[in-house]
C-alpha cells in the first residue's frame, strides 16, 4: 500500500513547500580603525540585510561582505562549528557566528557583532590569536610517555577514556579565554582553553607528563587566577564544562602538594 | 640580489606595526597554591572566631551594656582571650590583605599601578598588625597620671 496525502485538493493555499520566511535584520559591526595600534579605537557600522529564518550570523556577515562592503573582514573556514575560526562577540556574548541562528539573537533589534575581547585586533573582527596559542603551547598539548614505543595501540579502558572525554571536545576557538575577565586585564593568565587542554592530558591514563603540566600551571598566572565566574563554561560553543575542568586541575595540584 | 630599479634607494626597514606579544617569564611556585588554601582555611576559622567573639561580647551576661575599658581589660587579663583575639587579628588581616592583593592583581592593568597599590596595602597591613598586637599584650585600663573622670570605675577601686 502506498501512502497518499489526505485530501490534497482541500488544503488551504500555503507557501511553496520548503519555503523559508525572510526578514530584514540589522547588524551593528565594530569596525577597526587602522590608525590605532591594537584596534582600541573603532567605529560602529550598521548594515541591513534580508535573511532567511534558517540563516546564521555568519550568513548575514557573508551577505554584507559579498553584496555591500567587501572591506568587512572576519575569519571563517569550515563555517560549520568545527574549525573554531569565527568566534566573535555577538550581542555581548562570545559565540561562533556559524552556530548562532539570527532568529535566536533577537533580529528585531540591531545585532551587535564585535571581535572577541582581550586579544589585539588585527582588522575588524580578526584578532591576533598568538597570545592564546602561546599559552596553549606552554602546557605541552601532546602525549608524553617513557620507555619504548609499543608495537600496537596504547589501549585504554572505556572508563579511563571517559575521565577526560569532556575536554577532548575543544576546538581552540578562544571563546572561553576571551570571555574571561581575568584574561582581559593584562593577558598574562594562561586562560581557560590552555587549562582545558592540559586537563585533557593530565587525566589521560596513557600520558606520563601530568606532573610537568601541573608544575607549569602552578604558576602565578596559572589555575590560581581562576575566579570561577563561569564565563568560560557559558561561552564554550562545544558545551565543555570548562570551569569544572579548571577546578579538577586545582584539586589535582592540592592533593599533590599535601 | 641587486634587483632594485635604477633611481630607487634600498627599502628602509619598516618598524613593527604593533608591539609583539611577550609572555613574561614563568612565575612557578607553590605560593599561589598555599594562598588559595589559606583563604579557605582561614575563612572557616574566622567564622568561628568572629561569631564566638560577637557572642561573648554582645550576648553573654549583661550583653552589650557591659562593654567598657574594664570589660576589655578583664578579657585580656586571661591568656585565652589574648590568644583568641591575636588569632582573630592576624587571620583577619592576612585573609583580608590577601583578598585585596588578589583584587589588585585582577584589576590593576599597569605594573606601576599594581606596585603602588600593593605597597600601600602592605603598609596598612603592617601598621594594623603591629599596633593591634601591641595593644592586646600591653593594654592598661588605668594609665598612671590620667584624669580620674576619664577612667573606668574599676580604676578608682584601687
Amino acid at each position: 500500500m502506498t501512502a497518499v496525502l489526505e485530501n490534497p485538493a482541500t488544503e488551504s493555499p500555503k507557501p511553496e513547500a520548503g519555503a523559508v520566511s525572510t526578514f530584514d535584520v540589522t547588524l551593528r559591526v565594530r569596525r577597526y580603525n587602522p590608525e590605532s595600534e591594537h584596534g582600541e579605537e573603532s567605529v560602529w557600522d550598521e548594515f541591513t540585510v534580508t535573511a532567511h529564518g534558517t540563516d546564521r550570523v555568519l550568513d548575514a556577515l557573508h551577505k554584507i561582505k559579498w553584496e555591500q562592503d567587501g572591506s568587512l573582514t572576519f575569519r571563517r573556514s569550515c563555517a560549520h562549528g568545527v574549525c573554531g575560526s569565527d568566534a566573535m562577540r555577538i550581542n555581548g556574548r562570545n559565540r561562533l557566528a556559524c552556530k548562532t541562528l539570527l532568529k535566536d539573537v533577537n533580529p528585531d533589534k540591531p545585532i551587535t557583532v564585535e571581535p572577541i575581547k582581550g586579544l589585539p585586533v588585527i582588522k575588524d573582527l580578526v584578532v591576533d590569536m598568538e597570545p592564546f596559542f602561546a599559552s596553549y603551547r606552554e602546557i605541552m598539548p601532546f602525549l608524553i610517555t617513557s620507555g619504548n614505543e609499543p608495537s600496537r595501540e596504547r589501549l585504554q579502558s572505556a572508563e579511563d577514556r571517559e575521565r577526560f572525554d569532556d575536554t577532548t571536545k575543544c576546538i581552540l576557538c578562544a571563546a572561553c579565554t576571551s570571555s574571561c575577565p581575568v584574561f582581559w586585564t593584562d593577558g598574562q593568565y594562561f586562560g581557560p582553553a590552555a587549562i582545558v587542554n592540559a586537563h585533557r592530558f593530565i587525566f589521560d591514563s596513557r600520558d606520563e607528563g601530568a606532573t610537568q603540566r601541573l608544575e607549569i600551571l602552578n604558576d602565578k598566572e596559572g589555575v590560581w587566577r581562576c575566579r570561577t565566574t563561569f564565563n568560560c563554561t557559558e561561552a564554550c560553543p562545544r558545551g565543555i564544562e570548562v570551569t569544572k575542568a579548571i577546578q579538577e586541575v586545582k584539586r589535582a595540584m592540592i592533593t599533590r602538594a599535601f | 640580489m641587486a634587483t632594485t630599479q635604477p633611481g630607487s634607494t634600498a627599502p628602509a626597514v619598516i618598524a613593527e606595526p604593533r608591539s609583539p606579544y611577550a609572555r613574561r617569564k614563568t612565575t612557578r611556585g607553590n605560593f599561589e597554591l598555599y594562598s588559595w588554601v589559606f583563604m579557605r582555611a582561614s575563612g572557616v576559622l574566622l567564622l568561628v572566631l568572629i561569631f564566638g567573639h560577637l557572642f561573648v561580647n554582645l550576648m553573654v551576661g549583661e550583653g552589650v551594656h557591659a562593654i567598657d575599658f574594664g570589660f576589655v581589660a578583664g578579657k585580656w587579663a586571661s591568656p585565652f582571650w589574648q590568644i583568641w583575639d591575636l588569632l582573630m587579628l592576624w587571620l583577619a588581616m592576612f585573609h583580608g590583605t590577601n583578598g585585596v592583593r588578589t583584587i589588585i592583581n585582577d584589576y590593576a592593568q599597569r605594573d606601576a599601578t599594581r606596585g603602588v597599590l600593593k605597597v600601600l596595602l602592605y603598609l596598612a597591613f603592617t601598621i594594623v598588625v603591629v599596633l593591634g598586637t601591641l595593644v592586646i599584650f600591653t593594654f592598661d585600663p588605668c594609665p598612671a597620671g590620667a584624669p580620674a573622670d576619664l577612667l573606668p570605675s574599676i580604676c578608682s577601686a584601687n
